[in-house]
């Protein structure tokens, strides 16, 4: 029915990719209904964007896809995992979904490289010597290797959120997600983590991104959803959504996002 | 006639400088120094006091704190745990716990524990163990509300980020949260110690023999025994101070370094 069975890539032959597929997800808050029916598929080595105004429950969404918030309807299909299945092991299906969040959220008492390695030796159980290994190539993948001993206060923002998404990667993930990767970044080191998500993109990882980054979205999206309320308004292609969006509300986020100096003149 | 600001400052300063000079000549006028100097404090009567104060009551009082705190801190990390936990009954019991420790005095704990429990249970315990129990367990209703605090200050974020690594609950308890929350915690950790140090000298209520005397009880002892006043009373505050105060200093130390990491 759905492409979720997880598939090896061909190219690197370590990486793999699991689809997602979610099917009329609901998640309230009390009496506020957050996600009123959500249905979203991302096939194996898909990039899809999730853009939409604040509110609109974009990353409740995401947080419900590695069950960081618990869904009250609906289901989730990661990779192999029934992820509302009440029997479901959180804990291994967590390990193939790469998280990386809008604070990056580093472990601030351990350097750069022990933020790395602490999941692979303590979860996988790696020998300390090859999960330093692992670290180390996805630091330098990142851009980073060269400050692997510095603690997370000794870093920018830019380079807080780069070790972050070598520490998802050092895990082997099948499917990243990100939350605002960008939100809380100054603007002169957004472009350095949106180039190691491109890259992270090109090389066919699954990525499902919660961003205000338009441009990036464009660009590297294979696909952009725009929610809105609480439900799926509009999904396409990127330049399609973006560009020609055929929806009033996201006519009107887009110009919103777009132009925000503009002021609307009363007729 | 007008005095300026500057001018009224240096007057007042002047007078309340006059007022502690007159009132400490009339405190060293008012002074029997004869009495004091025999009966009191005696500079004659330390000496005597030395080596032992070392090897009996320091070292006790050292080793009884350090007793009590391994207990209490692991009694206070339990307890904390349980009073954040999602299960009713463990935050019932942590509160129930630490409501009543910290609310009877620490002298009836060591009652309890040194007279109360052996009679009733016919057993025959060790003052290192009544000592080690009773601090740790008040120690503990102390520490738990310290930690609880801690660990609540340590970002939510950091339990997300360490479970969507497919760390379980416990594991990200462990390695991520308690590192973090000890060092929010490591200067009211370190006054509690000092609060202990002080306390282990409850432990006189019970009969000691010489070489299990801690400070305090060294010093009453030597009250009677060299028979010079409060002298050895006074000795035994001092190396108090000598404990507590290098703590003291560990523990702004403490407080001004994660004031700089917190930027």
């Amino acid at each position: 029915m759905n492409d979720v069975e997880i598939h090896s890539r061909t190219q690197s032959g370590r990486v793999h990719a699991a689809g997602v597929a979610i099917k009329d997800l609901r998640k309230s808050y009390g009496s506020n209904e957050v996600l009123k029916g959500i249905s979203l598929d991302v096939a194996p080595g898909e990039v899809v964007c999730l853009i939409g105004p604040s509110g609109s429950g974009k990353s409740t969404l995401l947080r419900c896809v590695n069950l960081l918030e618990q869904p009250n309807e609906g289901s989730i299909h990661v990779g192999g995992f029934d992820a509302t299945d009440a029997d479901v092991d959180i804990d291994k299906m967590r390990r193939k979904v790469g998280m990386v969040f809008q604070q990056f959220n580093l472990f601030p008492h351990l350097n750069a490289l022990r933020n790395c390695t602490i999941a692979q030796t303590k979860v996988l159980k790696r020998p300390q010597a090859e999960a330093d290994k692992i670290a180390r190539a996805n630091l330098e993948r990142v851009g980073l290797g060269h400050l692997a001993d510095r603690f997370p206060d000794q870093l920018s923002g830019g380079q807080q959120q780069r070790v972050a998404i070598a520490r998802a990667l050092s895990m082997d993930p099948e499917l990243m997600l990100f939350d605002e990767p960008t939100s809380a970044l100054d603007p002169e080191t957004v472009g350095d983590v949106l180039s190691v998500m491109r890259n992270l993109a090109k090389e066919g990882m699954t990525m499902l991104v919660v961003t205000h980054e338009m441009g990036f979205a464009r660009e590297v999206a294979d696909r952009v959803v725009f929610m809105d309320g609480g439900v799926v308004v509009e999904e396409g292609v990127a330049e399609q959504v973006i560009g020609s969006p055929t929806q009033g509300r996201t006519k009107e986020f887009l110009r919103r996002v777009l132009d925000p100096t503009h002021i609307e003149i009363a007729e | 006639m007008a005095m300026t600001a500057r001018q009224r400052a240096r007057v007042s300063l002047y007078v309340q400088a006059g007022i502690f000079v007159v009132a400490m000549a009339a405190l060293i006028l008012a002074t029997d120094w004869k009495t004091l100097t025999t009966n009191v404090f005696n500079f004659g009567k330390i000496g005597p006091m030395f080596p032992d104060i070392f090897f009996s009551g320091l070292k006790n009082t050292l080793i009884y704190t350090f007793l009590g705190f391994i207990v209490g801190l692991s009694g206070g990390l339990l307890l904390a745990l349980m009073k954040l936990s999602s299960f009713p009954l463990y935050r019932w019991i942590a509160t129930g716990y630490i409501e009543f420790f910290r609310g009877i005095p620490a002298l009836l704990v060591f009652i309890a524990f040194g007279y109360g429990v052996p009679l009733a249970f016919g057993v025959q315990w060790n003052v290192a163990v009544v000592v080690m129990v009773s601090l740790g367990m008040v120690a503990a209703a102390y520490i738990a509300e310290t930690l609880r605090a801690g660990l609540q200050a340590v970002p939510r974020g950091q339990m997300e980020a360490a479970r969507s690594l497919g760390m379980p609950q416990w594991r990200a308890m462990v390695t991520i949260v308690i590192p973090q929350a000890f060092r929010i915690v490591l200067p009211p950790l370190t006054n509690e110690v000092i609060l202990l140090t002080k306390d282990s000298s409850l432990i006189y209520v019970l009969g000691l023999t010489a070489a299990q005397y801690e400070l305090t009880k060294f010093g009453r002892d030597g009250i009677s025994s060299l028979g010079a006043g409060l002298t050895p009373l006074l000795v035994a505050g001092a190396f108090y101070l000598v404990v507590t105060i290098p703590l003291s200093l560990l523990a702004r130390k403490f407080e001004s370094r994660s004031a700089r990491t917190k930027r």
